[in-house]
């Protein structure tokens, strides 16, 4: 039961979040494609985008960071489990640097494509579908790797 | 450089971000993690455990546009940049990439930033400037 819960409250950020990134205007390659294109015309308002959700994030994560720290569970009673702040590592920037450039190429990150593929636009299908063989890819590789 | 003031589109810009922190900061009250979309969906793909919360938060997703689609009566337009073979390698390097940070715009840009991690903050200015250099490559020198 619990879980069909967690799994409720879920859904309901999924859409919430799906719903921003629709209305902020993230889910328009060309948009996005004119954000990142400095030399063209610029169009710098997704940079809003980050900033309004920053400026919401900063007090609730704060809070959310708080409520970690004296070990109180979130909501749902699941324990708040955050990632490390620190551990600045070259495939933290290797790979940032290449999402960077399928980013730039396509003007699509992964929320964006689901969104795509939910609106039915086949080109979302068909990024979705490289996305997903891209991160099928990704422990065999880095296996390969540190080996 | 040729800046675009668009008034209405910043005003969206700004409601759909706000949107969107509250989302993020909601799956960490709420739920006490991250809401990073290529965690939750790498974590699908990899069979990782919470299979039921990443499907479903990934189902919300997917079903943000029939919402949008029935509380305005149309969906934003939307134009493609990509062919494609463009399509492919995109997906592909997005996919690879994001695992490799464990993180992209959502979990990095909005979560991480919002958290002041030092860890995020160099993910978010590595793939902005990789962003920002991939396009002016391909639609001002390459073409």
């Amino acid at each position: 039961m619990k879980h069909r819960a967690q799994a409720g409250q879920a859904f309901a950020i999924g859409l919430l979040f799906g719903i921003g990134l629709l209305l902020s205007g993230m889910s328009n390659p060309q948009k996005v494609i004119g954000f990142l294109d400095l030399a063209g015309q610029w169009d710098p308002s997704l940079a809003l985008v980050m900033g309004g959700a920053i400026a919401v994030g900063l007090p609730l994560f704060r809070l959310a960071e708080s409520r970690s720290h004296r070990q109180l569970p979130s909501w749902s009673g699941a324990p708040i489990h955050l990632p490390g702040k620190s551990g600045i590592t070259p495939r933290l920037v290797l790979g940032s640097v290449l999402f960077g450039i399928g980013w730039g190429i396509a003007g699509i990150c992964p929320g964006p494509g689901l969104v795509l593929l939910g609106s039915l636009q086949w080109p979302g299908l068909l990024f979705v579908l490289a996305m997903v063989a891209g991160m099928l890819l990704f422990r065999p590789l880095d296996k390969a790797l540190s080996r | 450089m040729n800046i675009i003031w668009d008034p209405a589109a910043l005003l969206a810009a700004l409601a759909g971000g706000v949107l969107i922190g509250l989302a993020a900061a909601w799956m960490a009250l709420g739920l006490g993690r991250i809401a990073g979309i290529s965690g939750l969906l790498g974590g699908l793909v990899d069979g990782a455990p919470d299979r039921a919360v990443r499907a479903a938060f990934v189902g919300g997703l997917l079903l943000a546009p029939a919402l949008y689609l029935l509380l305005r009566g149309e969906l934003p337009a939307v134009q493609m940049m990509a062919d494609t073979p463009q399509l492919l390698l995109a997906g592909l390097l997005v996919g690879i990439g994001t695992r490799f940070a464990s993180g992209c715009t959502s979990g990095h840009g909005v979560c991480g930033l919002s958290r002041l991690s030092p860890r995020s903050l160099v993910a978010t200015l590595s793939f902005m400037g990789a962003g920002f250099a991939a396009v002016y490559l391909l639609r001002h020198l390459l073409v």
